[in-house]
């Protein structure tokens, strides 16, 4: 399966789960800035897990396949148009040779992601094949994808009538939304913050900054204070770590999180709500934090996974889509 | 013993210190190299830090007890293990000019000559404390007390690759283009991040640095 990148206005690139084990040497995981759409694009098409795909935001893409493919598109903020129909996102689509596929943006989100049966085929750096742009390596060349690039996937296990018709219902899908309620677990600086600071944090309401990337998620509102200027070491940092700098606005650090940072973290993402953090909009979406524990985070985070592998419904027929 | 927090819900934070102590960091560096040597399923990388290890871990396969436990059956052994033998490296350095933008100025702010400041920064056998910021960035302790400099107040936007830095009590050296606000006092021609090499690393946390000062175009 082929396809060939007719236009790319948005952030395009070749994106896997991540480049875990270079850490120590500064390397970012890089990956998907929504984890879980990326991973349910692949199961749509039965890729393994590891597999890489397209990540396509802030923009629109247009596409034309070279050979008949099979493929999934997942995520927020966009549909799929193919030729004259309208598709919409969490479902498989067999796209014949020569026919165009565009991804349109639209409210609701910023990030899809389309698996193409058998998994894009990138040469792996550092053992993975997500891009990490600020780098230049990874993915396609180290860069964002642009009018020209050829993509091809690999031999899927599964025939074409396996992988069709299958799609993911929306109550085992994370609850995306632009006023989204996020679940935080307290950091480990949270001691350099008063308690008034963190009721501050809890009881208001942030908007994502026009000044958001992959690397971080700015947060503008009511300042968040710290109790005198903590002099922090440099320590390790994952992505959901929520930093706190002098001025008080919060940085929520995302899929190219560096490795570490000297800012105090006053609270971490759950792993469930990542996703939903990365689908609200700079520059409208607005979000709210709760607090939890890692117990119940983890717990979400099972029933969120579990329920991808579970919740993939077939469709009885679907000559359809395979005639 | 150092204390272990939760960072988030799917990292373990393991807390030796709060300074910059070479003993602190050969601990958290035969953590890691401990961790490393017998994996636990489901854990995945560990990041050193100065005086702290991040230990990743899969909350669909573990949960936070079992991690800590873990970790924790190994500290001991840290406080006993030597890390790895250090590697030693000698990074050459052109020192001031374009090279070295605020060489002049870091010598002004301490009232000595940039010769001084030259003296002072290749006088000293330096660790790498930790890696981190950008891939292959070393974070370099401790300076001479003479040349700590506070950050620039408003970092520059583009620091070229190879610029030999300070910041605080830290030197450092930018293997990438990228934005920074550490005090840059010269290059070096080494390339710290090759991906065509077998060894894609110059440094590795634990490694010994020496500076040594070029003569050239842009030398001080």
């Amino acid at each position: 399966m082929a396809l060939e990148v007719l236009e790319a206005e948005g952030l395009v690139s070749v994106q896997d789960p991540g480049r875990l084990g270079w850490g120590r040497f500064g390397v970012p995981r890089s990956g998907p800035m929504d984890a879980f759409a990326l991973r349910a694009a692949n199961a749509l098409v039965r890729n393994p897990p590891q597999s890489a795909v397209l990540e396509i935001g802030m923009g629109e893409a247009l596409l034309r396949a070279t050979q008949d493919c099979v493929l999934a598109v997942t995520g927020a903020g966009y549909r799929v148009a193919l030729s004259i129909w309208d598709f919409p996102l969490w479902g498989t689509l067999f796209v014949r040779a020569g026919q165009r596929l565009r991804l349109i943006k639209t409210e609701g989100g910023n990030w899809a992601y389309l698996a193409l049966a058998g998994g894009i085929q990138v040469t792996p750096v550092l053992g993975s094949r997500a891009t990490y742009l600020r780098g230049n390596f990874g993915g396609l060349e180290g860069r964002r994808l642009q009018a020209g690039d050829q993509l091809e996937s690999g031999k899927s296990a599964y025939a074409t009538e396996q992988l069709l018709g299958r799609s993911l219902p929306p109550e085992v899908r994370p609850a995306y939304s632009q006023e989204a309620v996020i679940a935080v677990i307290p950091g480990p600086q949270i001691d350099c913050f008063t308690k008034r600071s963190w009721r501050t944090f809890l009881d208001s309401s942030f908007s994502v900054s026009p000044e958001s990337d992959r690397m971080g998620y700015r947060l503008a509102g009511p300042p968040i204070r710290q109790r005198g200027s903590a002099d922090l070491l440099s320590e390790g940092m994952p992505p959901g770590a929520v930093q706190v700098p002098a001025n008080g606005q919060p940085i929520v650090m995302m899929a190219d999180c560096p490795t570490s940072g000297g800012y105090p973290k006053i609270a971490c993402v759950a792993s469930a709500d990542l996703p939903v953090l990365a689908q609200c909009q700079p520059g409208s979406g607005q979000v709210r934090f709760r607090e939890t524990t890692v117990a119940a985070a983890q717990a979400r985070y099972r029933e969120l996974v579990h329920g991808l592998e579970d919740g993939i419904v077939e469709a009885e027929n679907n000559a359809y889509y395979a005639r | 013993m150092p204390a272990l927090t939760p960072l988030g819900d799917s990292a373990l934070l393991v807390k030796f210190g709060d300074e910059i102590d070479p003993d602190l960091n050969r601990r958290v560096q035969a953590l890691a190299v401990l961790l490393g040597s017998a994996p636990l399923d489901g854990v995945g990388e560990s990041l050193p830090a100065y005086a702290s290890l991040l230990v990743h871990y899969d909350p669909l396969r573990l949960e936070y007890a079992e991690v800590a436990e873990w970790v924790g059956g190994f500290l001991d052994q840290a406080e006993a293990a030597a890390a790895r033998p250090a590697g030693q490296i000698e990074v050459p350095v052109h020192y001031g000019g374009q090279s070295g933008p605020d060489l002049e100025a870091v010598a002004a702010y301490h009232k000595i000559s940039s010769a001084e400041v030259v003296r002072l920064h290749t006088s000293r056998t330096y660790t790498v404390y930790m890696m981190g910021f950008t891939p292959g960035f070393p974070y370099l302790g401790t300076l001479d007390p003479r040349l700590v400099t506070p950050r620039l107040e408003t970092p520059r936007t583009l620091v070229p690759a190879g610029t030999v830095a300070i910041a605080g009590q830290q030197t450092g050296i930018y293997p990438l283009a990228s934005p920074g606000g550490w005090r840059l006092l010269g290059r070096t021609p080494l390339p710290l991040f090759d991906l065509s090499s077998e060894q894609p690393f110059l440094f590795a946390p634990g490694d010994e640095v020496r500076f040594v000062p070029l003569e050239g175009a842009d030398g001080a």
